[in-house]
């Protein structure tokens, strides 16, 4: 077995946890919790791929390739390669609860890391492997299991073997294999080394547990990293270290696209302390040093002259004059040609023949990610011409085919690390200039050495990808009894997938619509369309995507719909669910665990006046309802209370929800209160905290969470929390406050 | 210079205005402390002086020579500190926890100098950025370890 040990490796994920040195070719495998230069016994790594093909009966079936995910220590220790990236949402416990939960196996014995890119490791029902959408374990939770069952199968083989009994007459306990009928039993860590050399069960020959007979699935179990992350001990990509390396730091163009002409003090930068050489790159100037804060301070202090972008500059050109007010005004003068999303009963008659219209304009701000780890990548290439990257990522496959475009290597000869991210939220998927590591690749090549480059928050936010700007345009019809029989919705906006894709696809980017179509009010008339405006802006993904702003939109014009027909809102939404049993069920869980719908406003105990609003959204699969309730400080909308229900269909860990849904109520209320990346000049006005606000301890609300767990499919948890949160608090500061605002943040206004 | 972290003593080759993060993460490899603004933001990178949260990121290492430094890798040497950590893992505080190192910090101060504090106080003191939103759960922590101090 120990052969297995040196096959290959370049396919040797790094392990999260302590920092160790890694010489290149004596790894040092230091898990979480494992001592440095534990020697590593049992089945599973590094195991290159034709070895795993080979004891693998059928190649085919997604996560069917035991050896490759996990690894059973002597001590019975389990090490788990999960597909999906840890960054908070709490996935390595997720992962340790389902393939535990088959394995017959406690999640706390579970040690894992994420994955390195490859084939077996693509267990998405969607055939993707991404950290993204909400989708990892809504997408992989049958596999998952079946990948759990397939190794508790070799493992009972393994001990009938060595038993000299039949495999039927074997159960399993957590970490023990036993033979009842003799009291004989065996850990999985003395069974391991056996039960690697044994093919892989037919998946068809496994059966799956009995949900009623979960003991961790649906449970609060603890998460794997909690120590960890409490003292320091967790491994983020700008905390890898290897042998020989260097530090990096650049000084970005001020606008994306502009091109580094002279460096006219380039002779004094070099002869700063410990700095080792300045480079050229497309669109930066970096600094590589012994240190980084002296590569930081060099990089500071090069005096460039920016030229403007060359006509056929391939990343987005950032024009001088480009202001975030701008192009919002630019939107909303944009009128068409718009392409229809949802069309359904006749808008425009309607619309014409109703008593009552309601028309509105809606727009929302620019965000940054604003993740608390800034951007890092480490690359090195080794002597056979190899490369390694250590980085934040959400996507290996298409992360090493792009480093395989742009060097040239094939992509086996590219070896790339994952480590805990530091915050994502959508941060850390492949955005072409938004990333380090093209960077450092170039650097590592440059200087022959490793390279460590870490973007300053500064050089962060003037390069992030931003939460793309909507303004949209409402029609509305009510009946003589004040209830809303059609409504129309167009967006002028830009989605993010298009604008990754530089272009307008065939079909409508549905993550820029997402929140004003796929509704569930139950009204006759409505279209749901988008007019496709390109701007300057480098544009990405944002928690929640389209729906952290459509729901907002749609959410705060049903209210005004609502006071415009003399409807509660609460129960206008009844009734426009009065067909749908489940989110009628959502609706009045959240209205319960608020102690009963009450609008108010009301003078609270502490003497202030407090309104409550209400929201609703279904997004990432998943159903929220959210009520919020306001009062005003000093001008400012203080919130005071989240209660939220959320109906995911069935749930793998109820603490880790709930957990989410603090998180995703915290950047809720951030977009709603605080936060927005101005842009001035072509350049943002914010390049640190201190100019771009984010919700702080004292703005956050009290969050109360109900789970429903209405048995439909399942669906996400990570986003779907979000989206409500926005319009419940603008529509309970309306009701307070006699001021309906339709825009983002409220910061922008002063409340009486 | 001479640097006392954690009970150790370490002979420094580093500027004197060279940020103590720099020094504590580059030059030392403790790596628990984060970086995440370098302009005395965020809180990240929270470490003691003398018992006193300090921000390092904006400390230039001269000013700390000869003072007892403690990071988060020494955190459960000190007994508040230790409680501080047992209630982050009991309230499953941290998600990304990349800002958990300053968090537990900035409370294993705050418990240290004041074991009951009010509402007010907690507020006061714990104002480090996360972007998980954990904090409500580090509120419940803090009052958690502050209830056991008073019952000890």
């Amino acid at each position: 077995m120990n052969d297995s040990l040196r096959v290959t490796g370049v396919a040797q994920p790094f392990p999260v946890g302590e920092p160790v040195n890694i010489s290149r070719r004596s790894f040092l495998l230091a898990s979480a919790g494992t001592a440095v230069g534990a020697l590593v016994l049992g089945f599973g790594l590094p195991l290159g791929l034709s070895r795993v093909q080979a004891a693998t009966g059928n190649a085919a079936a997604p996560g069917t390739q035991v050896p490759a995910f996990l690894e059973i220590r002597p001590d019975g220790r389990i090490r788990l390669l999960s597909p999906f990236m840890e960054g908070g949402q709490g996935i390595f416990t997720a992962m340790a609860q389902i393939v535990g939960e088959e394995l017959d196996a406690d999640p706390a014995t579970f040690l894992i890391d994420s994955a390195p890119p490859g084939e077996q490791y693509v267990v998405m029902d969607n055939g993707m492997r991404i950290t993204g959408g909400s989708m990892s374990v809504r997408t992989s939770y049958p596999t998952m299991r079946r990948l759990g069952a397939l190794a508790r199968a070799m493992l009972l083989q393994a001990a009938a073997e060595r038993l000299g009994v039949p495999v039927g007459d074997l159960s399993t306990e957590p970490g023990r294999v036993i033979h009842a009928a003799s009291g004989r039993t065996l850990g999985y860590g003395e069974l391991a080394a056996q039960a690697m050399d044994l093919p892989v069960p037919d998946p068809a020959s496994v059966t799956l547990r009995d949900p009623s007979q979960f003991r961790w699935i649906g449970k609060p179990v603890q998460r794997v990293d909690a120590y960890d992350k409490s003292t320091g001990k967790a491994v983020y990509s700008i905390d890898v270290k290897v042998d020989g390396m260097l530090h990096a730091a650049v000084q970005h163009a001020p606008r994306l696209g502009m091109r580094v002409g002279e460096l006219r003090n380039e002779a004094q930068v070099k002869a700063m302390k410990s700095v080792h050489s300045v480079h050229r790159l497309p669109g930066a100037v970096a600094v590589v040093a012994e240190r980084w804060w002296h590569a930081k301070r060099a990089v500071e202090a090069v005096q460039v002259q920016w030229l403007e972008a060359s006509a056929d500059a391939k990343v987005r050109q950032m024009p001088a004059d480009f202001s975030s007010d701008a192009f919002r005004d630019q939107l909303a003068a944009t009128t068409g040609p718009a392409r229809d999303e949802e069309n359904e009963g006749d808008f425009g008659k309607a619309f014409a023949d109703a008593p009552t219209q309601v028309e509105a304009t809606y727009h929302n701000q620019f965000l940054n990610h604003a993740q608390l780890e800034p951007p890092s990548a480490l690359a090195r290439f080794n002597p056979d011409g190899t490369l390694e990257v250590w980085l934040p990522n959400q996507a290996p496959d298409m992360f090493r085919a792009d480093m395989a475009k742009r060097t040239g290597l094939d992509p086996s000869q590219i070896t790339l690390h994952s480590p805990l991210l530091g915050g994502f939220f959508g941060r850390h998927f492949l955005y072409d200039s938004a990333n380090p590591y093209p960077q450092a690749i170039l650097l590592a090549k440059a200087v022959g050495r490793p390279v460590k480059l870490i973007w300053s928050r500064e050089e962060e936010f003037l390069r992030d990808a931003l939460r793309p700007m909507a303004v949209v345009k409402f029609r509305a019809a009510l009946d003589a009894q004040g209830l809303p029989v059609a409504i129309e919705a167009v967006s002028a906006t830009e989605g993010p997938t298009e604008a990754i894709a530089g272009k307008q696809g065939e079909k409508i980017d549905p993550t820029a619509l997402e929140g004003l179509s796929g509704k569930a009010y139950a009204i006759p008339s409505k279209r749901i369309a988008q007019v496709y405006v390109k701007g300057p802006a480098m544009l990405g993904y944002w928690r929640s995507v389209g729906n952290s702003l459509n729901d907002f939109f749609y959410e705060a014009f049903l209210d005004e719909l609502a006071d415009k027909g003399k409807q509660d809102p609460f129960e206008l939404r009844l009734h426009l669910l009065r067909d749908n049993q489940r989110l009628t069920n959502l609706l009045q869980a959240v209205g319960d665990l608020s102690g009963g719908w009450k609008r108010g406003p009301f003078t609270a105990e502490d003497g202030s006046r407090r309104a409550r609003g209400v929201a609703m959204a279904s997004p990432f699969g998943s159903e929220a309802a959210v009520i919020a309730e306001v009062s005003i400080e000093q001008g400012q909308v203080k919130v005071h209370d989240i209660w939220e229900a959320i109906d995911p269909g069935s749930i793998v860990n109820p603490a880790i929800i709930e957990a989410q849904v603090n998180g995703a109520v915290s950047l809720g209320l951030s977009q709603a209160l605080v936060e927005e990346a101005v842009y001035v000049n072509g350049q943002p006005r914010a390049r640190n905290y201190d100019l771009y606000p984010i919700l702080s301890a004292q703005r956050m609300a009290r969050v109360h969470v109900r789970i429903v767990e209405s048995g439909a499919k399942m669906g996400g948890i990570g986003e779907p929390p979000l989206p409500a949160v926005a319009p419940a608090v603008a529509n309970a500061v309306a009701h307070l406050t006699g001021q309906r605002i339709r825009s983002m943040p409220l910061s922008r206004y002063t409340f009486s | 210079m001479q640097l006392r972290i954690n009970q150790t003593t370490y002979e420094v080759d580093a500027d004197a205005d060279t940020p103590l993060l720099w020094v504590i993460r580059d030059d030392l490899g403790l790596t628990g402390t984060k970086y995440g603004c370098g302009l005395a933001q965020c809180g990240a990178c929270s470490v003691l002086v003398d018992g006193a949260v300090v921000r390092a990121c904006v400390t230039p290492v001269a000013g700390v020579v000869g003072r007892e430094i403690t990071t988060i890798e020494a955190v459960e040497a000190d007994a508040v500190g230790k409680r501080v950590v047992s209630a982050w893992v009991k309230h499953q505080v941290a998600q990304c926890g990349y800002c958990q190192s300053g968090q537990v910090m900035a409370a294993t101060a705050l418990l240290k100098h004041t074991p009951h504090p009010s509402d007010a106080q907690i507020a006061a003191a714990m104002v480090n950025l996360c972007r998980c939103g954990t904090y409500n759960a580090i509120h419940a922590a803090v009052h958690d370890v502050a209830a056991e101090q008073e019952n000890a």
